[in-house]
């Protein structure tokens, strides 16, 4: 089993088993929402399969979707509006 | 940059799959591409949490073999940029790629219909609970409730299950008479019948549905209906979907015929359009096993092993009257289509309530006047739950079929204003 991927979540260390996704992490540092609605409600991934859109999060400064995406070592993740 | 190849694969799913395993003999170029992270498509997701799969191992290791088949994962098709080209982009470059022939295996994605409260998070898919926590989303002595229809319900919560959830409900709209005239036929395929029985669940509710999720900020109740009685139950998350549906709409937009919501495909898995096959999910929801079956008869056909590719036709038979019995038995109630209200958001990229789309007299006009369908997901999933709801047809994409970088974009301006006729 290879070691734990360290990643940081709006700024918050967070240790991870590889293999883990963006939206799992999501989950791991906190409530699991990933972005704020046009009404201002947060939202959470729903799909979980790359089609609606709701986990679209800021990775290193890209826009990606957190379902799609496996933590990497040294990732920053922005899921603030 | 421009890439050539003799076969490209839209899709690295069952079908996919299959479909590269079965063309690589030939010698030709072949391409394989998919947004996911690793091959396998949805049932095979790999992950944290995910299972091991023989069945995807054994194809892997093949498609490892095949030194003239390459895989793109994490890669997305974002336009058409010719006659047999198309612009792809992955986190770090976009790229054309030219093609003689193409397969499209672009699966398909889970009919999530609206109801007072689905925006709230901790509500998914089931299929999305399922993949969610394959990629490592925690849900150890969390209480779920499962809802909406087909046999993804059950495999949703045993994946829940064995991931440390307890299960609190399992809502199947069909009816019970639908369900045992359904199980009386599974003897006929031996091994979904075994999968049925071990995946039952003693929560398994029959003509039952979701009418609310209720909680503040996140879920934490749901309203089933049970036949005529209304139920609360509390839990910490809702994982709903209504069954699948194809992925049709890039093999629409490239001109391949569409029926019945799915990619119109002869015999040998032929499009309507020369040089373009499609295969598995995308040609109708059949399952895994239909989905292997289908594409390795494409990829059989699209390099001309012609007979390979027809003595896997009774194979195909046999799954695909599998496909067939799931789609009479698990068959949508009409009565789901009240399940929006008037203020239920339809539309969750732009807010746009169900009442504002509902009284519109087309798909278009209420893309038009309230902004439904316009967002990220391009309609991906407020226009199929307009096209249950309301019936109302989904229209073909245009480019960027997928939101895309600005440096994958002006790469396809370049494009057009060099060779005018070559994007939409």
């Amino acid at each position: 089993m290879s070691s734990a991927i360290e990643l940081h979540i709006n700024g918050q260390l967070l240790r991870v088993t590889p293999g883990t996704s963006v939206a799992a992490a999501l989950y791991l540092a906190g409530d699991g929402s990933s972005r704020t609605a046009v009404g201002g409600q947060r939202r959470a991934p729903l799909c979980g399969m790359g089609i609606c859109q709701e986990c679209r999060v800021t990775i290193d400064g890209q826009r990606r979707l957190a379902c799609q995406t496996p933590c990497t070592a040294g990732m920053q993740v922005e899921s603030q509006p | 940059m421009k890439r050539d190849v003799d076969l490209l694969i839209l899709g690295a799913g069952p079908a996919g799959m299959a479909a590269a395993v079965a063309a690589s003999a030939s010698g030709q170029r072949i391409a394989l591409v998919d947004d996911n992270p690793a091959t396998g498509g949805q049932i095979w997701r790999a992950g944290a949490q995910a299972p091991r799969y023989p069945a995807a191992e054994n194809l892997r290791a093949q498609l490892a073999a095949a030194k003239n088949v390459e895989c793109f994962t994490a890669t997305r098709v974002i336009a058409q940029t010719g006659a047999h080209e198309l612009l792809l982009e992955n986190p770090l470059h976009s790229w054309r790629i030219g093609y003689t022939q193409l397969i499209l295996c672009t699966g398909a994605r889970e009919v999530l219909l609206p109801f007072p409260g689905w925006t709230l998070p901790g509500v998914t898919g089931a299929g999305g609970l399922q993949a969610l926590i394959k990629g490592g989303v925690p849900v150890r002595g969390e209480r779920v409730v499962v809802a909406g229809s087909g046999p993804l319900l059950l495999a949703s919560a045993a994946s829940a299950k064995a991931a440390g959830a307890r299960i609190e409900c399992i809502a199947e709209q069909a009816s019970l008479a639908s369900l045992a005239a359904f199980a009386l036929q599974l003897p006929r395929w031996p091994g979904k019948l075994r999968q049925a029985i071990e995946l039952f669940d003693r929560h398994y509710q029959p003509h039952s549905h979701v009418v609310e999720a209720l909680g503040d900020g996140r879920v934490q109740a749901v309203r089933i209906r049970r036949g005529s009685r209304l139920v609360e139950i509390p839990c910490d998350r809702l994982a709903c979907g209504f069954g699948l549906r194809a992925n049709t709409e890039l093999a629409q937009t490239l001109g391949c015929a569409i029926e019945a919501q799915a990619v119109v495909v002869d015999n040998l898995q032929r499009t309507s359009l020369a040089g373009h096959f499609a295969a598995g999910e995308c040609t109708g929801i059949g399952g895994n096993e239909l989905a292997q079956v289908e594409g390795a008869i494409a990829g059989f056909a699209a390099v001309g092993l012609l007979a390979e590719a027809q003595a896997l036709t009774a194979r195909r038979r046999h799954w695909q009257r599998f496909a067939d019995l799931l789609k009479r038995h698990f068959a949508l109630d009409p009565e789901l289509k009240s399940l929006p209200t008037a203020d239920t958001v339809l539309c969750r990229c732009e807010d746009v309530p169900y009442g504002a789309v509902a009284q519109q007299a087309s798909w278009r006009q209420a893309k038009l006047h309230s902004r439904c369908g316009m967002g990220a997901c391009q309609g991906r999933v407020c226009g199929t739950a307009a096209e249950v709801l309301l019936g109302w047809p989904t229209p073909t994409l245009r480019a960027p079929f997928v939101p895309a970088r600005v440096d994958s974009l002006l790469h396809a301006a370049a494009l057009s204003s060099a060779a005018p006729t070559a994007v939409e």
